[in-house]
């Protein structure tokens, strides 16, 4: 009988001897190796299945104002009070896991379609080309993310899709570094070499050979983007510019203009805010994991 | 090692360029047109001849590159442009407002610096304790809690539970010290605790690899206490690269400064930003943002210098 050094690759093959389906087996391998990474995804699934049917979920219309209800505390009629507009702060809240989520897919993806293209080209071609790209980067990241953010939308008109424009030009510089370390270590190995050497155009190259061994890096790093992406869309609501009113994005109930309203209705500043620290904080333990679980699979597969 | 100083200056003069030019162009080449949309709120213009004299003025009728050239020598004179608002020069308007921020900043990294290096540290020398588990948990509640929401917490807390409100108006620090620094240090906390959060974990992880070293291993073999070998030993080596990531975080504590400022009144460049893109005010926007970025580039350029002098490998590269 073959004995398994590992523990994870045991595991899975005792559940699959138990007769469950390998994706129940790996989910519960995952959760066992790593049960922070399981837990931070299981919120995120909730957070994903909340914001999709968030029109079945919210008790109220998220923008109608209930006049006669204005600042009124947690009770059961609004489960998480009302702000200074009479809004019920619960269905803001759900349908601003929507917008947050939306936003922050749509930047994310792609900004790392834009990173990956940027990083593999000045990875694989290397050279003036590497040394224009990097230039670029280097001059991008210099300008600190939330300020450039507020330059773009400055002049942008406030919208969803100036947001996520911005949002995903900001990401792409920052990834292309990761992308092109990764492309440059993946290019020096055998098997590129030789794809080379019996004459293989390089755009198979590069999308047959490049492109699939540096998908776990590219997967991790756009995982922990989602927490930042989420982070700086939140800032910039919170600033005043980013998605205009009266769309409800956790950023922006908790919004400068309202600290006022704040000391009187602390409810409607815990809120969002106690949202946006577990979104985000689940999100960066899911990419932490992950991470974890990539890199060694990654390394052993580049290894000489 | 002089070489290696000639050329990293060398490299920070292009760097300097494209991003003054990206900036330059995101303020121009964006659709929407500032200076239509600040004509149309603030001045009652509907005459097209007032508004093709403001842009004569303010050479915008001019080709892109003729501007940016324009704009580039300029500020290679310090003339950083005149403010839409009144007409003072943008330096008179930065001048003052430069210190604060400045405060800000140095006092935020000094707090992350005081809390994680000692906290990463402990958690490296008791890898998989308790402790440790208990520290990382805490990092990284630390990185995903917003820092404005603490910002805001901060100012509602004591509000609620002691009745007392941030002053006002912002204390000079000649007029009472005392007062001065004071309303400094829950925002120079709460911007550092995000810096401090990452912070850790790198000494953490540069601790770790440092102890498994063979030279710390003889430390050990020759008897000396825990602390002598963590300290005079392991820390130094494990320090170095913490500087690079330095770098990259002058460039958040900029950024985080604009959220803290805006929340506690304190009057900086972050919160003149905030100002001028409110009132469109673009060539105090402009010339601003390019004085952030010269200013991390700069820094950035001097921690790369002073890491070529903190561990010699680099130098014979």
């Amino acid at each position: 009988m073959i004995t398994n050094t590992t523990e994870t690759l045991s595991e899975g093959t005792l559940n699959l001897q138990r007769g469950a389906s390998p994706l129940t087996a790996r989910w519960l391998q995952f959760m066992k190796t790593k049960p922070l990474g399981a837990f931070g995804a299981t919120v995120l699934i909730v957070m994903v299945f909340v914001a999709a049917s968030a029109n079945v979920l919210a008790p109220f219309d998220p923008v109608e104002m209930h006049y006669s209800d204005t600042l009124r505390a947690p009770s059961a009629k609004y489960l998480l009070g009302t702000d200074n507009f009479g809004r019920d702060v619960l269905s803001r809240i759900i349908y601003g896991a929507r917008i947050s989520l939306y936003i922050g897919l749509g930047a994310v993806i792609s900004g790392t379609l834009l990173a990956t293209a940027l990083g593999v080209f000045s990875g694989y071609f290397g050279g003036i080309v590497d040394l224009l790209i990097q230039r670029v980067v280097d001059a991008f990241m210099a300008i600190p993310g939330l300020v450039l953010l507020l330059a773009m939308m400055s002049v942008l008109e406030p919208g969803v899709m100036n947001l996520i424009y911005a949002l995903a030009i900001r990401l792409a510089f920052a990834n292309t570094r990761i992308v092109r370390s990764a492309v440059v270590s993946v290019r020096q190995n055998q098997y590129v070499e030789s794809a080379r050497a019996i004459g293989t155009q390089t755009w198979r190259i590069l999308l047959f050979h490049i492109f699939p061994n540096v998908t776990a890096p590219i997967i991790v790093v756009a995982t922990i983007s989602l927490g930042g992406t989420i982070f700086a869309e939140a800032s910039l609501s919170f600033l005043g510019f980013g998605i205009p009113p009266p769309t409800p994005t956790w950023g922006s109930m908790l919004s400068r203009t309202g600290i006022s309203y704040m000391i009187i209705a602390p409810w409607t500043a815990i809120a969002p805010g106690l949202v946006l620290s577990v979104a985000i904080f689940c999100i960066n333990m899911f990419g932490d994991a992950l991470r974890d679980i990539l890199d060694p699979r990654l390394r052993i597969r580049q290894g000489k | 090692m002089q070489r290696y100083i000639v050329t990293r200056v060398l490299l920070t003069i292009p760097t300097l360029l494209i991003a003054a030019f990206i900036i330059f162009a995101i303020m121009r080449l964006l659709p929407g047109d500032t200076l239509e949309a600040r004509m149309t709120e603030y001045v009652n213009v509907n005459n097209k001849e007032n508004l093709a004299a403001l842009r004569k003025d303010l050479g915008l009728d001019k080709p892109f590159h003729e501007q940016f050239i324009t704009y580039i020598g300029a500020l290679a004179r310090g003339d950083l442009g005149r403010s839409l608002n009144d007409g003072r020069p943008v330096t008179s308007y930065l001048a003052p407002r430069v210190p604060v921020t400045l405060e800000l900043t140095v006092l935020a990294a000094f707090v992350s610096l005081m809390i994680a290096i000692p906290i990463g540290i402990l958690s490296a020398i008791r890898q998989d304790s308790f402790l440790d588990y208990i520290l990382r948990s805490a990092a990284i509640i630390g990185l995903s809690v917003p820092n404005f929401w603490l910002g805001v917490m901060a100012v509602l807390i004591p509000a609620l539970v002691f009745g007392w409100l941030p002053p006002v108006e912002y204390t000079l620090p000649t007029e009472n010290f005392g007062q001065h620094i004071s309303q400094f240090l829950i925002p120079a906390f709460i911007l550092g605790l995000f810096f401090s959060a990452s912070l850790m974990r790198m000494t953490r992880s540069m601790m770790l690899e440092v102890l498994r070293q063979d030279y710390v291993r003889t430390a050990w073999a020759k008897g000396l206490r825990e602390r002598v070998v963590v300290v005079r030993h392991a820390t130094r080596n494990a320090l170095i690269p913490v500087v690079t990531i330095l770098g990259q975080e002058v460039a958040f504590l900029i950024g985080g400064s604009i959220v803290m400022e805006a929340i506690f009144g304190l009057p900086g460049i972050g919160l003149l930003l905030l100002d001028s893109i409110s009132f469109r005010d673009y060539p105090l926007v402009q010339s601003i943002v390019v004085l952030m970025a010269f200013a991390i580039v700069i820094v950035n350029l001097l921690i790369d210098l002073s890491y070529a002098y903190l561990d010699p490998r680099i130098r014979y590269t």
